[in-house]
């Protein structure tokens, strides 16, 4: 088997390689194409919509799909497509930017905790584990509550709260690398404090930080909908999936279309980033469960 | 009875699908007979197959393992066309297997008795109301003291060895037919290794099982098998009785294999085998071996040979098993170690009452539990010199403070009490942090497994780069020509600057392990058991290179291993060392010649050589202790020699017989 990977690996760059393997991978190729697919629509859609997203029209209130609106109107007569279209633009760009900070702040203090060690890191992670105990929709409501919605609130409030869990992840990977012989060498040499940590250390989290950050973007987009859904996220009458599930629930019954497109559309994300995920971890061989003993 | 072999496996070949769609083959028409009673070793290189072909006799594949054709059975029947709940009716009861590390797979929350208990449940037929009846028996069965008290413990609780022979203990629950056991006592000490396998020789023979063994270790194989079976590259090349196969191989591979190993009757070092198998899916034409072989010639790499018997009763796959015997030096090398440059007597490194302790000074439980005393210290009262240029060994089992040792020169442990110079005149600080670049630079440290020494993110190149831009601020393509120069002289090529260790063989990996080391042009070298994770065949070639930029170099080794014969190649002084105390130090020759200390001799007598006539000679029990005693000799607990209170109540005295030849022992010299 091994002689396999090694013949891969001698065809270009770990990552080239880490990618051709994502890709052949079924889960990571229907993974990676919603993701693309969600990504690209939300750059082109306010060019592409057949309709105003804001337009409204008495004349079409909850109006059953048809020819020209394709998945009908909601119950001010706005066009569902268009709105399902453009419904993911926000959720993506605060997630988009929230994900990376969560995993940037979460990473370097998880890899801090795990090198000091000792009973400061035990007393320190006893509190992270006392937060991530609350519900989270309540710490972040309270925050929002103090200091209202938008972007410039949303963003930060997600990246705090979704960067604790990622201080464990990165935290207890620090504490497998530590331990191995090529730091103990480096120390061994004399190498600086910096110099071990850049050199002998981040590589070896990286992996695990991107999978765990690739798995939190997905619960972020989630809490970022139910946030919208309960009317602390999105402003109107600008379009997002987890509003418009809000708005049309009350018609449910006789109305469903205004509910199943944008169920469809974040539903779809969230699976695509799990999927990539999924096959991303595997790629990277931190996958547990292969790791399984005979 | 009946007319097949109990366990019969013919023409098996088994193999995997690449990704790009090829059928692999790792094994390739494998034929094996094995007889109630008999037992036999199946060896050969990591990467020969012979796992794979000891599982799939039980009809076990690794993932994404197949048989591709041929058959398996036991006892007469298919265990390959069986489903996973008979095979599992088999497994286990009629078919016992012992993993390596079997004895850490124990579950740690259950109690000895109640782990045997479920075994006797799934795999035997004895009522519930015998279980505690039949526990005992079985333990006394693997001759482990006290059963009935045992049944209590818990895993923990026992030493390495007896918690091998509780898992030993279970694979007998269900009364097997046959035994499989994959590289049992690898990882043991000697001495407990040597007891358990007195314990499954003493077994097979009672119980008229079949036996399949599976090892590397040519020592073991020959302490316990009937017949040997030797692999390559996935193909069977070698069989016959092993006497026939130890004492005078007829196939090349085996004959280079069995002179790749140390031994203690020989004080030059052991001869590599140069080359490395052929890869699983590789194109070979003629046979496997030929690239490696001294007798190749032109039929051999055209044409595979046949596994064909020949007068003498072995069966063999080589066109010129006639001719090895009086066989050329298979090797490059005579083998010839460098000895020491003695004509300067100057101390490389001193060690004076060195003392290091685990402990640490902790203020709440000497608060919870005040007047408590301190425990022994790990490491404790050792002086040792070294000269220029000398290599010393120190041996002893896991436990005996041999890397603890290593890792307080290298600064990475604090002692607790003592000294180290450096020449003499430089006092190394305790912690590497405070030591200036200078004398970092002089004392390297070389690890066991280089696996986990070499970071898997950083090419070879990356790797080399670090010591040279530390210590010399090379860049650019003066640290390109000092790295290539580097792999030179470890014999590897330029073209290994690119690759990660993932892409490297074991050996090959510890041989970039030992380049990185002289990057630093290292005045002293530290060796944590640096071969011990390798085969033979490569620590041969591994112990050849050290020795190599010794004599280039004239570099100090400390050679820490808990391989005699290996130390005994390789040193010119060793020392033995028993729970961190001192036993016994001096010239080679000396510490593996009479006199003994009573702990040297408890050693050398457990060391399994690769001769079915030299048996092991097992003077004292292989008990583990946690901790070394309070007072008196360190060896007081296990001594066949003991002499009585005095042992118990005094140091012992430190006395010099002659030549730098010391022992610390009340037995008076002439008496040991």
């Amino acid at each position: 088997m091994t002689s396999v990977a090694h013949q891969k690996l001698q065809n270009g760059s770990r990552a080239a390689v880490i990618f051709k393997d994502l890709v052949s991978r079924p889960s990571g190729a229907i993974g990676l194409s919603l993701v693309i697919f969600h990504v690209g629509l939300a750059l082109i859609s306010p060019f592409v919509v057949p309709f105003d997203y804001k337009l409204q029209n008495s004349a079409l209130m909850l109006s059953q799909p048809d020819a020209i609106h394709w998945l009908g109107s909601d119950h001010l007569g706005r066009d569902v497509f268009s709105r399902t279209l453009m419904g993911g633009r926000e959720a993506l760009l605060v997630t988009g930017v929230a994900t990376p900070l969560a995993v940037i702040w979460g990473g370097f203090v998880g890899i801090l905790f795990g090198l000091v060690g000792g009973r400061v890191d035990e007393v320190l992670m006893r509190i992270v584990d006392a937060f991530l105990s609350l519900p989270w929709i309540l710490k972040m409501l309270v925050l929002i509550v103090t200091f209202g919605t938008g972007i410039e609130v949303l963003i930060p409030t997600l990246a705090f709260f979704y960067g604790i869990p990622v201080i464990r992840i990165a935290r207890a990977a620090t504490h497998d690398v530590i331990a191995r012989d090529f730091v103990w060498a480096a120390k061994a040499r004399g190498h600086g404090r910096v110099s071990i940590i850049w050199r002998e250390l981040l590589p070896n989290v990286l992996d695990t930080l991107m999978v765990e950050g690739a798995m939190r973007w997905s619960w972020m987009l989630l809490a970022f909908s139910s946030l919208s859904f309960l009317g602390f996220g999105v402003s109107p009458p600008t379009p997002d999936w987890g509003l418009m599930i809000s708005d049309a629930r009350g018609f449910m019954s006789f109305a469903p279309w205004g509910v199943i497109g944008p169920v469809i559309a974040l539903s779809s994300l969230i699976i695509g980033i799990n999927l990539t995920a999924d096959a991303l971890a595997k790629a990277l061989g931190i996958d547990r469960a292969q790791k399984a003993p005979m | 009875m009946s007319k097949q072999p109990f366990i019969s496996v013919k023409d098996l070949s088994v193999g995997y699908n690449s990704r790009s769609g090829e059928t692999i083959e790792v094994l390739r028409n494998v034929s094996l007979d094995i007889n109630r009673g008999e037992s036999i070793g199946l060896v050969g290189e990591s990467g020969s197959g012979k796992s794979t072909l000891a599982l799939a006799a039980m009809g076990y594949f690794k993932r994404g393992l197949r048989a591709l054709s041929g058959s398996a059975h036991f006892d007469e029947i298919d265990v390959l066309a069986l489903d996973r709940d008979e095979l599992q009716k088999i497994r286990g009861g009629r078919l016992a297997l012992i993993p390596q590390n079997s004895g850490q797979s124990l579950t740690p929350t259950m109690r000895i008795g109640q782990q045997i208990n479920e075994a006797l449940r799934l795999h035997s037929k004895v009522g519930a109301s015998q279980f505690q009846s039949r526990v005992i028996e079985l333990l006394a069965q693997v001759r482990l003291p006290d059963p009935t008290a045992l049944i209590t413990r818990y895993p923990h609780e026992l030493s390495g060895g007896q918690q091998q022979r509780v898992a030993i203990a279970m694979a007998l629950a269900g009364e097997p037919d046959a035994l499989l056991l994959d590289e049992p006592t690898t990882g043991l000490d000697v001495t407990t290794q040597a007891h358990i396998l007195e314990l499954l020789r003493e077994l097979a023979q009672e119980r008229n099982m079949a036996m399949l063994y599976v090892s590397h270790d040519l020592g073991a194989i020959s302490r316990v098998c009937d017949r040997v079976v030797v692999m390559y590259a996935g193909e069977i090349v070698l069989t016959g009785t092993a006497r026939q196969v130890l004492l005078a191989p007829r196939h090349p591979y085996a004959h280079g294999l069995l002179k790749s190993i140390p031994r203690l009757n020989q004080t030059s070092l052991p001869l590599a085998l140069d080359g490395r198998p052929p890869m699983p899916g590789e194109a070979i034409n003629g046979c496997a071996f030929a690239d490696r072989c001294a007798l190749v010639d032109e039929k051999c790499r055209t044409t595979p040979p046949d596994l064909h018997p020949i007068p003498s009763g072995e069966n063999v796959r080589c066109f010129k098993s006639d001719m090895i015997a009086d066989m050329p030096a298979l090797n490059r090398k005579t083998g010839q170690r460098n000895s020491a440059r003695s004509d300067v007597d100057s101390a490389a490194l001193g060690l004076e009452s060195l003392a290091i302790s685990y402990e640490k000074k902790d203020w709440l439980s000497s608060l919870l539990t005040p007047g408590a005393k301190p425990q022994p210290a790990t490491v404790d009262a050792i002086n040792i010199r070294i000269q220029r240029g000398e290599t010393l060994g120190l041996v002893g089992e896991s436990g005996s403070g041999k890397s603890t040792i290593l890792k307080a020169i290298a600064g990475l442990i604090s002692p607790k009490e003592g000294v180290l110079t450096l020449h003499d005149n430089i006092i190394l600080t305790p912690r590497v942090e405070d030591r200036p670049a200078p004398t970092l630079r002089q004392i390297q440290l070389i690890f066991q497994n280089p696996d986990d020494s070499l970071n898997p993110r950083h090419t070879v190149a990356q790797i080399l780069a670090q010591p040279l831009r530390l210590y010399y601020s090379l860049s650019g393509s003066a640290l390109h020509d000092a790295s290539v120069d580097l792999l030179e002289r470890v014999r590897l090529g330029a073209h290994y600057l690119d690759r990660l260790p993932s892409q490297l063989s074991g050996g090959e990996k510890q041989r970039v392990a030992i380049a990185r080391a002289f990057a630093a042009e290292p005045e002293i070298v530290l060796c944590d058991e640096v071969t011990s994770a390798l085969d033979v065949s490569v620590q041969a070639a591994v112990l050849d290179l050290l020795d190599d930029l010794k004599t280039q170099q004239g570099t100090t080794y400390i050679f820490v291993s808990h391989d005699l014969a290996v130390v005994k190649a390789i040193s010119d002084r060793v020392a033995v060392l028993y729970q961190g105390r001192l036993c016994e130090i001096g010239p080679a020759d000396a510490v593996y010649e009479a006199p003994f200390h009573p702990y040297t001799d408890v050693l050398l007598g457990a060391v399994l050589e690769p001769d079915p006539d030299i048996a092991p000679n097992l003077s004292a029990d292989d008990v583990v202790e946690l901790s070394p005693p309070a007072q008196g000799c360190c060896f007081q607990r296990r001594c066949p020699r003991k002499l009585g209170e005095i042992c118990d109540k005094e140091t012992p005295p430190v006395r010099e017989l002659a030549n730098g030849h010391i022992i610390c022992c009340h037995v008076p010299a002439s008496d040991l």
